[in-house]
């Protein structure tokens, strides 16, 4: 390290450190040496954008271009700045780190952000001005007032259900004699796609005429007991919605279940052995220290549950494809945009998804000051 | 004593029994996937579990030139052809049916303890298949049927998912040290804006980035997706390595300075190696994060092209093939291959990345 920044001096003690010459010569070896990276970069990305390589050999080119390009950029950068009067120098260091990220963000997220809250106010194409039509479209419209509803239900519901049965499984494994393999069982969904996952599920509820063998489970069992097949999916309205629900409860129930088993295990065991010594009943224990002690871990997975279920979209896309009464959020969302081409309604619906984060958001930043200061 | 061990077995049967109901669909698929087109829609997977069913224990061969218009006689009494054919129940819990209704033979059954024997690797062999693949049937014919080109789409999604992974892990590296170990003013507006983005909804920002795509000419190549994924999935990667790399201890940077290393050195020689971990951990959750995402894929890669990754190519056989659930089955299963593999090899490291993730909406 000693040597290596030794040379460096070197090279910049040949300028004085203050002066019109030694800014001339770090101002343009700046401009040449981004030029350089600019044009061999986008030379690069025009190579990879002409479509002339197979998909895996893309890959790899992608990933030596990724790797070997951040950090060759990092390394170019880092030289141009070290140019500089040592003040400056100090100045700009952090851009190096924190510059690409940023722009990034910048170019993809946060203005985006904004031109999608124009979008909203603007009409179909985005040309003229229309004021609130597309938010009381978006909170009038039959379809859409039924999507918001949909959208509702999934969030009580479905993070309902997958809190309370996480933190039931957290507890059953903490007790239980097997509880690692037990956990593997639940969690495994969480590595699925929710494309594959609705295979899964369409399998469950798969539907013969009567006469036919069932080869979905529910009828199967429903058959056996008895009952008509049914059209699980389509015909039971609204209950479909609650089918549909189960997979985000299978996929998810395992995330919460790890949290809760991760904060259950710092529950010190000396409140638990001094309540039960007082003679406290198990579910006293349950309600009176536990829950009280993981309060904070109830609070996010709770939230992030939320988000997820506000969003939620492949299982529906897939499923059903938002038909029969199950359209949500995130499936108008994709409707209004790119089956109707409707930008004004489709970025209202967007804004409308952000305004619902936004107490998490707030929470968040709280959360983060407390951490910080 | 007793109680508390007669608690413990409630709660392990508690236990197993959610657990199996967790894992039934997932066994359902697995079997199915194996099992021939027919046998899928004919011969429920559950048959492939021990069952009781009707096994054939004797077969009575009737006079072959046999009119399946009259009355059939069998020990002495009277079946028609369309009972024989669903199967008439016979005292000793026996059933009658036809064995082999061309031959004229009927068979008697017995209920058994039973097991589904019939499994192929065709469905696989069909699934990933670009153009056409022969397919021996049961009874010993070729056919030729069109693949469902899942191989393609496998390799699509390592194109998508490797570099989508890899680029704003680095990127989120680099942020996280800028952060945590470097000075500047407007240091906490850029952390907030990390926060802020955190749970922001990709919904928000995907049709104006689209756009830019569409203008700049990279719409519906790899390198759109790349940097979609790259940028939302910024945020949580940076908050993640922040919290890490914040947390190492100050007094090897001090010593590093007083080396006379620079920012850059210090980061690549000693914030690197010591990140490895839990770049790791991050790093496969946002490879499970893009190897699974539909929505992102769909609309920057745009449907039905050629280069579809594996939860496209999925949904379009869904959509396309309605019910050819051998295909779908044993397509499923290819998709999850990837992430099961990741997920039970490094499970202490996916745990944790997921508990990380948990904060991204």
């Amino acid at each position: 390290m000693k040597s290596a920044s030794g040379t460096d001096k070197k090279l910049i003690g040949l300028f004085p450190d203050k002066g019109v010459l030694r800014w001339l010569v770090a101002v343009i070896s700046s401009i040449l040496i981004l030029a350089l990276n600019f044009f061999v970069h986008v030379s690069i990305l025009k190579f990879i954008v002409s479509g002339s390589l197979q998909p895996l050999l893309l890959a790899i080119v992608a990933i030596i271009w990724g790797v070997v390009g951040v950090y060759s950029l990092h390394h170019s950068l880092n030289f141009c700045v070290s140019l500089y009067p040592y003040e400056w120098s100090q100045r700009l260091q952090h851009l190096i780190f924190i510059g690409p990220a940023i722009t990034l963000l910048i170019w993809l997220l946060l203005l985006p952000a904004l031109r999608t809250f124009r979008l909203s106010f603007l009409d179909k194409l985005g040309e003229t001005f229309v004021g609130l039509e597309n938010y009381k479209y978006v909170f009038t419209e039959r379809t859409m007032v039924l999507a918001l509803q949909n959208t509702v239900i999934w969030v009580i519901v479905g993070t309902l259900s997958c809190v309370s049965l996480g933190l039931l499984i957290a507890i059953l494994a903490d007790r239980s004699s097997y509880e690692k393999i037990a956990k593997i069982f639940i969690f495994m969904p969480i590595a699925v796609s929710f494309v594959a996952a609705s295979v899964i599920w369409k399998f469950i509820y798969a539907y013969s005429p009567t006469s036919d063998t069932q080869i979905g489970l529910l009828n199967a069992i429903n058959t056996a007991m008895g009952g008509e097949p049914k059209a699980w999916l389509t015909m039971m309205q609204p209950w479909n919605n609650y089918f549909l629900m189960a997979i985000l409860v299978w996929m998810m129930t395992g995330f919460a279940m790890v949290m809760f088993s991760a904060a259950i295990k710092n529950v010190p065991d000396e409140s638990i052995e001094a309540a039960r010594v007082d003679g406290a009943s198990e579910i006293k224990i349950f309600f009176a220290i536990i829950i009280p002690y993981i309060k904070k871990t109830i609070l996010a997975v709770t939230t992030s549950i939320t988000i997820f279920s506000m969003r939620v979209f492949d299982a529906v896309w897939v499923m059903t494809g938002g038909q029969y009464g199950t359209d949500v959020i995130a499936t108008k969302f994709y409707k209004e945009y790119f089956t109707f081409n409707n930008s004004g309604t489709g970025s209202a619906i967007a804004m409308l998804l952000l305004v619902a984060i936004i107490p998490v958001i707030i929470m968040n930043i709280n959360q983060g000051k407390e951490e910080e200061y | 004593m007793t109680s508390k061990n007669k608690g413990k077995l409630i709660v392990n049967i508690v236990l197993g029994l959610i657990c199996f109901i967790w894992f039934i669909p997932s066994l359902g698929l697995l079997i199915s996937s194996f099992k021939s087109a027919d046998d899928i829609t004919n011969v429920p997977w559950w048959n492939s579990l021990p069952h009781k069913a009707y096994v054939t224990n004797e077969v009575i061969q009737l006079p072959e030139d046999l009119s399946l218009k009259e009355d059939i006689v069998i020990d002495g009494r009277v079946y028609q052809d369309a009972q024989l054919r669903n199967g008439v129940k016979i005292e000793g819990d026996r059933l009658l049916t036809w064995e082999n209704r061309n031959k004229r033979q009927v068979g008697i059954q017995e209920k058994e303890w039973s097991i589904h024997k019939n499994y192929t690797l065709d469905n696989y062999e069909q699934v990933i298949a670009g153009r056409s693949v022969t397919i021996t049937d049961g009874e010993g014919n070729e056919r030729k049927v069109q693949g469902s080109g899942l191989g393609k789409a496998f390799v699509n999604s390592l194109a998508v998912t490797v570099p989508g992974t890899i680029i704003p892990l680095v990127l989120a590296t680099f942020t996280a040290y800028g952060l945590a170990w470097t000075k500047f003013k407007g240091k906490k507006i850029v952390f907030s804006i990390i926060v802020i983005l955190l749970v922001f909804p990709t919904q928000v920002a995907m049709v104006p980035v689209y756009r830019d795509f569409v203008s700049l000419g990279i719409a519906g190549t790899y390198l759109s997706v790349w940097l979609a994924h790259a940028a939302f999935g910024l945020p949580l990667l940076t908050f993640f390595m922040y919290n890490h790399v914040r947390q190492l201890p100050k007094s090897i940077f001090e010593s590093a300075f007083l080396d006379g290393a620079t920012h850059f050195m210090i980061f690549m020689r000693l914030v690197v190696p010591l990140s490895i971990p839990a770049a790791l951990s991050i790093g496969i959750f946002q490879f499970n994060w893009v190897w699974n995402d539909y929505l992102i894929n769909l609309i920057f890669l745009g449907g039905m092209g050629d280069n579809e990754v594996l939860p496209m190519r999925l949904a379009t056989m869904i959509g396309a093939r309605g019910e050819n659930w051998h295909l779908l089955t044993s397509g499923s299963i290819i998709s999850m291959l990837l992430p099961l593999t990741i997920f039970f090899l490094m499970q202490k490291y996916f745990v944790k990345g997921m508990l990380g993730g948990s904060v991204k909406g």
